[in-house]
């Protein structure tokens, strides 16, 4: 189904233009096109089914599964939550608060605002456009443990102590009981307007920043020569990953503009756990993010969370440029 | 007059909301008062975990996007 998106590019290209495949202008241009289009379609269909489904759940009803957790499953499900349910970054600091003042731990909170950026439908969709079921799959797996593991670890360190006075003392005095989320039955008429403004919402944010990230990854195609990161920055250079977990940092940006960069990065033999790591410390650690974040936090905790995330994505990095060529070789 | 507080972080959704407020309000000659609440503890106090969020004279109306047109005027037009 989805070849209908090469001969568009085929006839566009080649055909209309005149481009021949063999030129590099052609190559990458072809590779621009088919991708774009390509994603924008899912893009398309997939928020909109998505929305759908997920029409009558806010974020107060996923507070009020939250409460009064298990820790352990806390950080599963806060994790898990953080993947289904969208919000939006500048809703990270409201969020914070209305979870903390209800008792939720640091920890189980900090496992949604972990793992919220790095997985998406959107982010899915183009990983599994791009590169494949199996990355996609490692990728959400990668994505929730870090949040979990990152939320049992600020809990242990009693990441509570650290906060801004007045966070505190909310968590201080949270009251469980009056949480409670009314759970409205939508009609589908209802979840069809609902969807249709997520749709409407997400799609303008992200259009283009695919294209500046396909445009990205077609330069690279176009005009990287094969496998010269491989001679560059392989396997053997353990520093890779760090130098790009840390590169990520300055870069930032969402998970739209960066997925199709990585695609080009792998297949310019980029290692699989370098691409990784650099994808999501570009994703999930921002500064302006952490500047955000330092009206709920003290800056101690704001450098431990930002030295917890640098070590826990260039581990993801070592660890899949270990495993991954086996993993993925296809 | 009415108050209408809009809260949230000063993304620019949060801005579209406040001057869409602002401008059906002058359309329909209507008198109000909107102010850019930035403060993450009155986000807490009205319990606001998504923003924007819309509290028109102290009771919150609306929090998590952009309002519809239709909803401002019925805020509006509501004694």
């Amino acid at each position: 189904m989805l070849e209908i998106f090469t001969l568009f590019a085929d006839w566009l290209v080649y055909d209309l233009l005149g481009l021949s495949a063999a030129t590099k202008l052609g190559d990458a241009l072809h590779f621009f096109v088919e991708d774009t289009t390509k994603i924008f379609a899912l893009l398309v269909v997939m928020i909109y089914l998505i929305a759908l489904l997920r029409a009558s759940m806010n974020i107060e009803s996923v507070r009020a599964w939250l409460v009064g957790k298990n820790r352990i499953l806390g950080y599963f499900m806060g994790a898990g939550f953080g993947a289904v349910t969208p919000f939006c970054s500048c809703s990270s600091i409201p969020l914070f608060l209305g979870f903390t003042s209800a008792g939720i731990p640091v920890g189980i909170t900090m496992s949604f605002l972990l793992t919220s950026p790095l997985i998406n439908e959107v982010a899915i969709v183009l990983l599994g456009s791009l590169l494949g079921w199996k990355f996609t799959l490692i990728y959400v797996g990668v994505g929730i443990g870090v949040g979990v593991l990152g939320g049992l670890f600020l809990d242990l360190i009693r990441a509570e102590k650290m906060l801004q006075p007045f966070a505190a003392k909310a968590y201080a005095e949270a009251k469980q009981a009056d949480v409670k989320a009314e759970v409205r039955r939508l009609n589908m008429a209802e979840r069809h307007q609902f969807a249709k403004d997520e749709l409407i919402d997400i799609f303008s944010r992200v259009w283009k920043w695919v294209i500046v990230g396909v445009g990205l990854g077609a330069a690279l195609h176009g005009f990287v020569p094969e496998g010269w990161f491989e001679q560059h920055l392989g396997q053997g250079q353990w520093w890779s990953v760090p130098a790009a977990v840390l590169l990520g940092i300055p870069l930032y940006s969402n998970a739209t503009g960066v997925i199709p960069v990585m695609e080009s990065l792998i297949t310019k033999g980029l290692p699989v756990g370098t691409t990784l790591a650099f994808c999501m410390s570009t994703v999930a650690a921002s500064f302006p993010e952490f500047i955000l974040l330092k009206q709920v936090m003290q800056w101690k905790l704001l450098v431990i969370l930002f030295c917890l995330l640098l070590f826990a994505f260039t581990l993801v990095g070592w660890i899949f440029n270990g495993i991954g060529l086996l993993f993925l070789a296809t | 007059m009415k108050t209408i507080k809009v809260l949230g972080s000063g993304c620019t959704k949060c801005q579209k909301t406040a001057e869409m407020i602002s401008r059906i309000a002058a359309e329909s000659a209507i008198e109000v008062s909107v102010i850019k609440v930035t403060d993450p503890a009155v986000m807490m106090e009205y319990g606001v975990m998504s923003t924007p969020a819309v509290v028109v004279d102290e009771q919150l109306m609306h929090s998590g996007s952009i309002p519809h047109r239709a909803d401002v005027e019925a805020w509006l037009v509501k004694a």
